[in-house]
C-alpha cells in the first residue's frame, strides 16, 4: 500500500464532498426539480464510497459485492426519480389548473 | 501508482465536486441538468479509474442518460404549463416567504454532523478491507459465469436483483397512475440534424445494447447496462415520432413490465426441489438460465425505461374523462 495519493484516497473524500452537497441541496433548495437533483447527487457520493470501498490495490480484483450492490441502487434511483419527475408534473399542473380554470395555453400540435 | 494518473484523478475530483456545486447553484434549471449529465458522465470515469467498470456503464447508461432524458422531458413539460409571460414569473416555483436563518443554521449544522461522521468512518475502515472477495472467489466455479459482478447480481444475490426489477415494475405503474389523465406538452420539434441521427445511431445501439447483455457473462456488461442501452431505442423512436404509442398497445406494453419479474420468479421456484432452495441454479445448467434470465429481463427493463419516460399511458381520452386542462383539441397525439 503507498503512501502516495492512491485512487482511493482521492475519490473518498470527492464522494463525502459530494453526498454533503447533494444533502443541503435537498434540504435547502427551493426548486422541486432542483431537489430531486440534489438527492441524486446524494445517490452517487454514496455510490462514491461504496466503490471505494471495494477498490484493491491494482493486481487484486476489486469487491465484487458493493459493485453490485451500486448498480442495484441506480436502477432503484432512477425507479424513484420517475415517480418523483411524474409527481412534479402532475403537481405542476394541478396548480397551473388551479390558477387559472379556464385559460390554458393554446398548444399546437402536428398529430 | 504512477504519477500522471495520480494527478488525472485529482484534476476529475476536483472537477466532479466542482460541478456537483455548479448542478445545485446555477439560476438556468436547463443549465443545471445538463451539468448534472456532465457530472455523471465525469463521476463514471472516475469509477473506471476505480475499476468498477460495471458500475461505471450502469451509471453513465442509467443514472446519467435516462435520468438527464427524464429530467429534460419534466422541464420541457413544465415550462409548457407555465409557457405564457405572464405566467413566467412564478417559474420561479412559488418563492414564499424565505427560509428563516434558524432553519439554516440548524441544516448545516446536521450537515456538518454527518460529514464529520461520514469522515470518521472513512479514515477509521480499515484500507482494502476484509470484504466479500475471498468468499466470491471461492463460490465463483459454481456460480455459471465468469464475471464476478454478474455472478453476484444473478447468482449470489439474485434476491436483490429480483426485487430491484419489481421496484422498477412498482415505478412504472405509479407513473402511469399519476400521469392518468394528465395533458402532454407537445412534442419538441427536432431538427433534420436529429432525424440523421436516430437514423445513423439505432442499427448501431441495438447491436451495442445485445453485445453489452451477451459479454455480461464473462466481462463488464449484463441486463441493467444493456437494457438501458436499448431503451435508448425506445427513446430515440419516441422522439422522432418514428413510434408513437397507441391506447392499444396497452395490453402488450403491460406483458412487457411484467415479463422480466414473472420469468425470474418462475426460474427462481422451478429450480427449487431435489433439496434445492429457490434461485439455487443445478450448476451443470446455471449459465443457460442466468443467461435466460437476462435476456427476459433485459428486455422488460428496455421496455419500462422507455415507458418512464413517456410518462402518460396511452390512454384514448373520452370526452368526459379528460380533464377541464386539455380540451379536445389539445396535444392529443393517440389516434
Amino acid at each position: 500500500m503507498p503512501a502516495d495519493l492512491s485512487p482511493h484516497l482521492i475519490y473518498g473524500p470527492t464522494g463525502i464532498a459530494v453526498f454533503i452537497i447533494g444533502l443541503v441541496g435537498a434540504l435547502c433548495a427551493q426548486d422541486r426539480l432542483r431537489r430531486v437533483l440534489a438527492l441524486k447527487l446524494c445517490s452517487v457520493g454514496a455510490g462514491f464510497l461504496l466503490i471505494t470501498a471495494a477498490w484493491r490495490e491494482p493486481p487484486a480484483a476489486p469487491d465484487p459485492v458493493p459493485h453490485a450492490l451500486v448498480i442495484t441502487g441506480i436502477v432503484v434511483m432512477i425507479s424513484a426519480t420517475a415517480v418523483a419527475l411524474a409527481l412534479i408534473r402532475r403537481l405542476k399542473s394541478l396548480e397551473a389548473e388551479a390558477d387559472t380554470p379556464q385559460d390554458t395555453p393554446e398548444a399546437s400540435h402536428d398529430a | 501508482m504512477s504519477d500522471p494518473l495520480a494527478i488525472f484523478d485529482l484534476l476529475l475530483a476536483v472537477a466532479i465536486v466542482a460541478l456537483a456545486l455548479a448542478t445545485l447553484s446555477v439560476r438556468d434549471l436547463f443549465a443545471a441538468i445538463v451539468l448534472f449529465v456532465v457530472f455523471g458522465l465525469l463521476s463514471a470515469l472516475a469509477w473506471v479509474r476505480l475499476s468498477a467498470p460495471d458500475v461505471a456503464l450502469a451509471e453513465a447508461a442509467i443514472g446519467t442518460g435516462v435520468t438527464g432524458a427524464l429530467l429534460l422531458k419534466t422541464l420541457h413539460h413544465l415550462r409548457h404549463v407555465t409557457g405564457t409571460p405572464e405566467r413566467a414569473a412564478m417559474r420561479g416555483m412559488t418563492p414564499g416567504a424565505p427560509v428563516p436563518m434558524p432553519v439554516i443554521w440548524a441544516n448545516a449544522a446536521f450537515c456538518g454532523l454527518i460529514a464529520l461522521g461520514l469522515a470518521v468512518a472513512f479514515l477509521g475502515a480499515p484500507a482494502a478491507g476484509p470484504g466479500f472477495d475471498a468468499l466470491v472467489a471461492e463460490a465463483m466455479p459454481r456460480s455459471g459465469v465468469e464475471h464476478p459482478v454478474t455472478a453476484v447480481l444473478l447468482n449470489f444475490r439474485a434476491y436483490d436483483t429480483l426485487m430491484e426489477v419489481v421496484v422498477l415494475l412498482a415505478a412504472v405503474i405509479a407513473v402511469w397512475q399519476i400521469e392518468r389523465g394528465l395533458s402532454e406538452a407537445p412534442a419538441p420539434v427536432l431538427g433534420e440534424v436529429f432525424e440523421g441521427f436516430a437514423r445513423l445511431t439505432l442499427p448501431a445501439i441495438v447491436v451495442l445494447g445485445t453485445y453489452l447483455l451477451w459479454k455480461g457473462a464473462e466481462a463488464p456488461g449484463g441486463a441493467f447496462q444493456g437494457g438501458a442501452v436499448l431503451a435508448a431505442v425506445g427513446l430515440l423512436l419516441l422522439l422522432a415520432r418514428l413510434y408513437v404509442p397507441q391506447p392499444s398497445h396497452r395490453p402488450l406494453a403491460r406483458w412487457a413490465f411484467v415479463l422480466g419479474t414473472g420469468a425470474f420468479a418462475a426460474v427462481a421456484l422451478l429450480v427449487t426441489g431435489g433439496g434445492r432452495v429457490a434461485f439455487e441454479y443445478p450448476a451443470e445448467h446455471a449459465k443457460t438460465l442466468i443467461l435466460l434470465i437476462e435476456g427476459v429481463v433485459t428486455i422488460s427493463i428496455a421496455v419500462t425505461l422507455a415507458a418512464l419516460f413517456h410518462g402518460r399511458e396511452p390512454v384514448a381520452m373520452a370526452p368526459g374523462e379528460a380533464p377541464a386542462a386539455s380540451r379536445s383539441g389539445e396535444a392529443r397525439d393517440a389516434g
